[in-house]
């Protein structure tokens, strides 16, 4: 087998994971270019969230082979890819309810003092972060919430906190799995606009329903079914593809376009 | 009002002031120095539990094993070894946190009630080695430890000596739980509390975290056990016993788990209602004690800290 080229932040080979009955991701090959915007889509079941897991290490695959810069981090563990700048977001909202927001950045900026082991510390060595944190909430919109405890947030805000927790790490790579769910029209604009943003100098892989969103946002996007990888490509070439229309229409006659929403 | 803001610091440099001078008038006011002492060893044992249960989210139920090793530890050094009493302590101590660090790396692998099992499990293993060990006494125990001086000087075989050396230890193990909680560390606890798969996902390694709690709850649990043994001057495997293990959560669940005094209340409460009634009812008091347990996780299940907290952040929002 060849090693990845370069520009290949993220490869898996023949990635597989069976549970009991049934295969939810069967050999899938991925491949994410460093720079882009990267969607994940498919019908629900058609094991996204599992190659999340998988590729977090949540999950240990079946079989198969995960690259990460062309290292082989198939058995590695979650805080370890973490710690190599693979940082995820989970479905639902991945705060920390009862710290406060700008302590929910801390925690990402936290590690690298060095001192989160420190129980002898006070707290407020801490305090030194608080300018970069609030540097981070302000690229998101959430400064005037500093102080706020996170759980009284709003929905479509939480996520943007956990973008910005996420942010504190200088991910290279970003997993996020369906940003905008659930989210009202404002905050899908909102947070479209913010991943556009933050992908500047990062790779982005995310998972995400809305078609509208995927459209506007993403270079690349690879289409899941039933744990297969169904096409790959551009917007426009896996919008024209007959048989992505059938998977999410259920019949060739309308053109993916009509499924915004 | 609304301009004041919540010091967490603020309150808890109070509560200690408080306890600090409720301590130091307490022989003076009638409170028997030894049952005083016996109360607040049974304190600092609650504090390290709590430790665990309220600030990790880990429900230990093995931590006498901790607080009989220490007890053991201490008296044999002292008594045997004639160790100094400070010496002694700190042997102790270091004994408990080594089974800490044994007990914890095989309990963190697992999550909720197996965590639970297996703490039992193991602390039923420490139990059977003291039943059996020759060091240990068997069943009559480790009798006649003597007290020693504090630093060679201070005559602790006089009660009220050992009362206050005693009280500054556990104002000391008080001051290093909020350290504690109130640290770097004890920030990143919390999110491991609040989520931890989040905390995974952002690189902590969740499980080294728990080990650290566990070992210091251990370590901490070990100071109580060092100290009563002193107290009372016996060892006995009643401490390491599984009852010893649920009355500690007994006292921080009716205290209020994952506040920093409940523990201390709930100690106090325990140990003094078992001192009152056990003269009156005799072994009715277990039943009295269980009663106590399930009003308070049926009334109150914040516990008497919890709830009082509750009512001051009502009151501040209402006030706002």
């Amino acid at each position: 087998m060849a090693s990845p080229s370069d520009d290949i932040i993220l490869e898996t080979r023949a990635l597989t994971r069976a549970f009991k009955g049934f295969v939810a991701v069967s050999e899938v090959n991925l491949r994410v270019r460093r720079g882009h915007i990267h969607a994940l889509i498919g019908p629900n079941g058609a094991g996204k969230t599992t190659m999340f897991n998988l590729l977090t290490k949540f999950l240990i695959p079946t079989s198969g082979q995960i690259f990460y810069e062309g290292t082989d981090i198939t058995r590695e563990r979650p805080a370890e890819v973490a710690r190599r700048g693979i940082i995820r977001s989970f479905q639902i909202s991945a705060v920390f309810p009862h710290l406060s927001v700008r302590e929910n950045v801390r925690i990402g900026l936290q590690r690298r003092l060095g001192t989160s082991f420190h129980f002898w510390r006070s707290e407020r060595s801490l305090e030194c972060l608080d300018e970069q944190a609030d540097e981070l909430l302000d690229a998101v919109g959430l400064l005037e919430f500093a102080g706020e405890t996170t759980v009284n947030l709003p929905y479509g805000r939480k996520r943007a906190l956990e973008i910005a927790t996420t942010l504190a790490l200088d991910p290279a790579l970003m997993l996020l799995d369906e940003p905008t769910q659930g989210m009202g029209h404002e905050d899908v604009s909102r947070v479209t606009e913010l991943i556009r943003r933050v992908s500047k100098n990062r790779t982005v892989l995310m998972v995400e329903h809305n078609m509208g969103v995927v459209a506007g946002l993403c270079d690349a996007i690879t289409v899941l079914q039933r744990g297969q990888v169904l096409s790959e490509g551009s917007y426009e070439t896996v919008a024209a593809d007959q048989r992505v229309i059938e998977a999410y229409m259920g019949s060739t006659e309308t053109t993916l376009a009509g499924a915004h929403g | 009002m609304g301009a004041i803001v919540h010091r967490p610091g603020r309150d808890f440099g109070f509560g200690l002031l408080a306890l600090a001078v409720l301590g130091l008038v307490a022989p003076w006011i009638g409170l028997y120095p030894v049952f005083v002492m016996k109360a607040l060893c049974f304190a600092m044992f609650a504090c390290a539990f709590n430790l665990l249960l309220g600030f990790t989210g880990l429900l230990s139920f093995g931590h006498a094993a901790f607080f009989a090793t220490a007890g053991y530890a201490a008296g044999h050094a002292i008594k045997v070894w004639g160790w100094p009493m400070e010496a002694g302590l700190g042997f102790a101590v270091l004994c408990s946190g080594l089974l800490g660090l044994a007990i914890g790396a095989l309990a963190i692998r697992r999550q909720g009630i197996y965590f639970a099992m297996v703490t039992l499990a193991l602390a039923q293993m420490v139990f059977f080695v003291f039943l059996q060990a020759k060091f240990t006494g068997g069943e009559d125990g480790l009798q006649g430890i003597p007290r020693g001086r504090l630093l060679g000087a201070l005559d602790l075989a006089d009660d009220l000596n050992l009362y206050y050396a005693v009280l500054a230890i556990f104002l000391a193990c008080l001051a290093l739980c909020y350290r504690i909680v109130h640290s770097p560390y004890g920030q990143v606890l919390k999110a491991i509390r609040e989520n931890e798969p989040r905390a995974l996902s952002l690189g902590y390694r969740v499980d080294r975290y728990k080990l650290l709690a566990f070992v210091l709850s251990a370590s901490l649990a070990g100071l109580a056990g060092g100290c009563k043994a002193l107290v009372v001057g016996f060892e006995t495997l009643t401490d390491a016993a599984w009852q010893m293990s649920g009355e500690v959560v007994l006292m921080t669940l009716v205290g209020g788990v994952g506040t920093l005094f409940g523990p201390v209340i709930g100690a106090f409460a325990i140990v003094g209602l078992q001192d009152q009634l056990a003269d009156r009812v005799g072994s009715w008091v277990q039943v009295i004690l269980g009663l106590t347990f399930i009003v308070c996780v049926l009334g109150f299940r914040r516990g008497i800290a919890g709830e009082v907290a509750a009512w001051r952040e009502r009151r501040r929002a209402t006030s706002r």
